[in-house]
Formats: C-alpha cells, sequence, structure tokens
C-alpha cells in the first residue's frame, strides 16, 4: 500500500508524545519524496495516455494516485510542523542554548528556524517593559520573594550573581539566591528549589 | 503544577478532521472494509490475494479511511464503504445495552472519531451510528469524570486501558486539574520545578550510556 513510509514518521512523533524531539529522520522522508516522485511520473503517463487515446478507465487509478500523493503531503507537512513545535517549546525549556545532543537531533533548517525563532523572541522582549526590555521567559509561577533558598544537585562550577561575588555551585551545597537568577537553572535540573 | 510548552495540534471535533494533527493522521490510516465499484487498472498490486494487473469491478478490499474518503463519490459509485464490525446492528445492540462493559481502546482506539467519520458515507443507517455514538460516551462519561475528578495518587490503568482515545484525554485532563489542585492545597504549587522534558531527556541519556 502507497503511504506507509509517511506513517511511520508520524508514528515515531506520535509515540514521544511528551514533547521529545526525535532524532530527524532524513531517510524516512526521502523515501516518501522518492514515492511521490514514482506517483507523479505514473500519473503524468496516465494522463497523457488517457488524453491521447482518449482511454477514460484509466482516471479512477488516476485520482487513486492522486489521493496518495495528497495523503503524502499531509503527513510530510504534519511531521515538519510538528517537529517546528517541538522545538519552539524547547526554547521555553532550556532557554537559548540548547545542549549538544538535542542539537544533534535537529537538521541544518531547524537549526536556522530555531536561531530565527531566538532572535525574534529576543527582539520582542527587548522592545516591552521600557529602557531594558523584560524577560517573558522568567517568572512562569508569580514570585512569592525576591530570593529563594536552593540545593545544588550537580556540579556546575562559579557562578556570579548581580552584586559581583561569585559563588561555587558544588553538589549538594546550598545558597540564598535572587530568584531570577536561578529559575533557568532549576528548569535544567542543575538547581533544586527547597521549600522549608 | 505542570507547565508544558509544547502543545500539539489538536484533533478535529466531530466530523471535521484536523489537517496537522497527529491524532487525526493515526486516525484516518485505520482500514475500511470496502468494494470497489469500478475498475482502477494497473493498480492489481494493492491487493495482495490476487495477482492480476487491474483491481477489477467488485472486488472487496480493505482501504484506509483517508484513501476511501477521496475517492468516495456521493453522485457516482465509485466505491461502497461497508461498516466496520463495531458499528454494525449486533454491537450497537451491546453498546446501547451497558456501555459500561466494553473495551473501547480494543474496539478502537478511535472508536468516537471513527464513528463519526463513517457518517461521510451515505448509509441508511447513519443516524442509528450517531445516536449509539453519542449514547456511549453519555453512558461511560459520568464513571470517567468521576474517577479522573477523585481518584488521587491511585493506580488507575485497569481503567484507563479501557477507554478510547477521546476519553483518555478527558482523564488526563481531569487528573492534571486534580494534581494541581491538591499541590496548590499544600503549598507545593509556587515551588519551582526541573521542567519534566529536561528529566525525561536526561533518563533516556543514563540509559544510552548503558546499553
Amino acid at each position: 500500500m502507497f503511504c506507509e513510509k509517511a506513517i511511520e514518521l508520524i508514528r515515531e512523533l506520535h509515540r514521544m508524545s511528551d514533547g521529545q524531539l526525535p532524532a530527524f529522520n532524513e531517510d524516512g522522508l526521502r523515501q516518501v519524496l522518492q514515492e511521490m516522485e514514482a506517483l507523479y511520473e505514473q500519473n503524468q503517463s496516465d494522463v497523457n495516455e488517457a488524453k491521447s487515446e482518449g482511454r477514460a478507465e484509466l482516471i479512477p487509478s488516476i485520482k487513486l494516485r492522486h489521493c496518495c500523493l495528497l495523503r503524502n503531503q499531509r503527513c510530510v507537512t504534519a511531521y515538519l510542523y510538528d517537529r517546528l513545535l517541538r522545538i519552539r517549546a524547547l526554547r521555553w525549556e532550556y532557554g537559548s542554548v540548547l545542549p549538544p545532543n538535542i542539537r544533534f537531533h535537529m537538521c541544518a533548517e531547524e537549526l536556522q528556524w530555531f536561531g530565527q525563532y531566538k532572535k525574534s523572541l529576543a527582539s520582542f522582549m527587548r522592545s516591552l517593559g521600557g529602557e531594558e526590555g523584560l524577560d517573558i521567559t522568567q517568572d512562569m509561577k508569580p514570585p512569592k520573594s525576591l530570593y529563594i533558598e536552593v540545593r545544588c544537585l550537580k556540579d556546575h562550577g562559579e557562578f556570579e550573581i548581580d552584586d559581583g561575588t561569585v559563588i561555587l555551585l558544588k553538589k549538594n551545597s546550598q545558597h540564598f539566591l535572587p530568584r531570577w537568577k536561578c529559575e533557568q537553572l532549576i528548569r535544567q535540573g542543575v538547581l533544586e528549589h527547597v521549600v522549608s | 503544577m505542570d507547565t508544558h510548552s509544547y502543545l500539539p495540534v489538536q484533533p478535529g471535533v466531530g466530523m471535521e478532521e484536523n489537517f496537522l494533527s497527529l491524532d487525526d493522521i493515526l486516525l484516518s490510516h485505520e482500514r475500511l472494509p470496502i468494494r470497489a465499484d469500478i475498475a482502477f487498472p494497473r493498480l492489481g498490486f494493492l491487493e495482495k490475494s490476487s495477482d492480476t494487473q487491474d483491481i477489477a469491478e467488485g472486488t472487496k478490499m480493505e482501504l484506509p479511511l483517508w484513501l476511501s474518503k477521496g475517492l468516495y463519490e456521493r453522485k457516482r459509485r465509485v466505491l461502497s464503504v461497508e461498516l466496520p464490525k463495531v458499528y454494525r446492528e449486533g454491537w450497537r445492540t451491546v453498546f446501547n445495552a451497558d456501555p459500561n462493559v466494553v473495551d473501547l481502546h480494543k474496539m478502537g482506539p478511535y472508536y468516537y472519531s471513527l464513528g463519526s467519520q463513517m457518517l461521510h458515507f451515505d448509509s441508511p443507517e447513519n443516524p442509528d451510528i450517531a445516536q449509539t455514538l453519542l449514547q456511549t460516551f453519555i453512558g461511560r462519561f459520568r464513571r470517567t469524570m468521576d474517577s479522573s475528578q477523585n481518584a488521587y495518587n491511585e493506580d488507575m490503568s485497569a481503567l484507563v486501558e479501557r477507554l478510547d482515545s477521546l476519553e483518555k484525554g478527558l482523564f488526563r485532563s481531569g487528573q492534571s486539574g486534580l494534581n494541581s489542585f491538591q499541590s496548590w492545597e499544600k503549598g507545593q504549587a509556587t515551588q519551582l520545578t526541573a521542567s519534566s522534558l529536561v528529566l525525561n531527556y536526561r533518563k533516556r541519556k543514563i540509559t544510552d550510556i548503558q546499553s
């Protein structure tokens, strides 16, 4: 049956429904495009035959192949679009720098798209809130206090806070830090928020 | 509280399909029994059981929903779509008797959506199918909602595995509402937590190293 390769792509994304980004399936995509090319060529030759020799009985087959072309198109579009949604989510979860193992799963065009998304988000945030701009990825939950108690879950090296003090983020050490400085590190799982 | 920045494209409602929704694409891959009312020349290889060159008129075969929908025409008879078993009279009686006992995951898992899609094809049974779908949903909804709103920290897998994909989605949003409310009551709502996406990635990384 036609379009089996395309549904494989969709299944691959559907299996990871929590939003993880699987590796870009360049091979699968190419096979779908090859199938589409073959379908198109067969249709072209059948259309020519139907026209020149007046063989109207070929038309149902042409229509069937055309449906398959449209179906493949739908699957590929949905595949690429859903990946973009996932990549966009990464910007909010990880911040502007992605870990290398995730970058590895993206194709060149997706990396480029991510860069541009980052840029437009940054210029939007600069345009907000007067001179300094407003970081809208901060304070996803309304803050109760400006400083919070955090515990390090792994060694992260030195870390500088606003007033210039440098602290060493060592595994199992506990610190009292400005909330806005740690929010991203907490989301990345480097720090843990301690509520007493 | 779960904040998810990845929101997949939602499936369409009722008879509509959402073009980019992964769920709807998988739904439209479900196979339907059909009968070809005209011949399809040079496509015999699609029908595994015979090795003729063409699909002859009157051949009975299975086609995915998307293809049947694309080829189906009301005015001209190209193919006639037969009802899958679970929507036929016999099963409808079962659903009408007690919708709670059936395992919709096994029957579907897209029982409601596929049923609504069947309404695209002309059939005298359509009003009955629609009515059964609705009554089945109503009959099961109370139990689904009740357990999703009240079972906190309990193993619900025995109930969940019998739900249709639509009901599963409803169950999940009920549970996430319940969980957020409980964590708010305990004063944990203000605690910052690591993103679940990041945590899942890390889990996988460890297994990568082991293998």
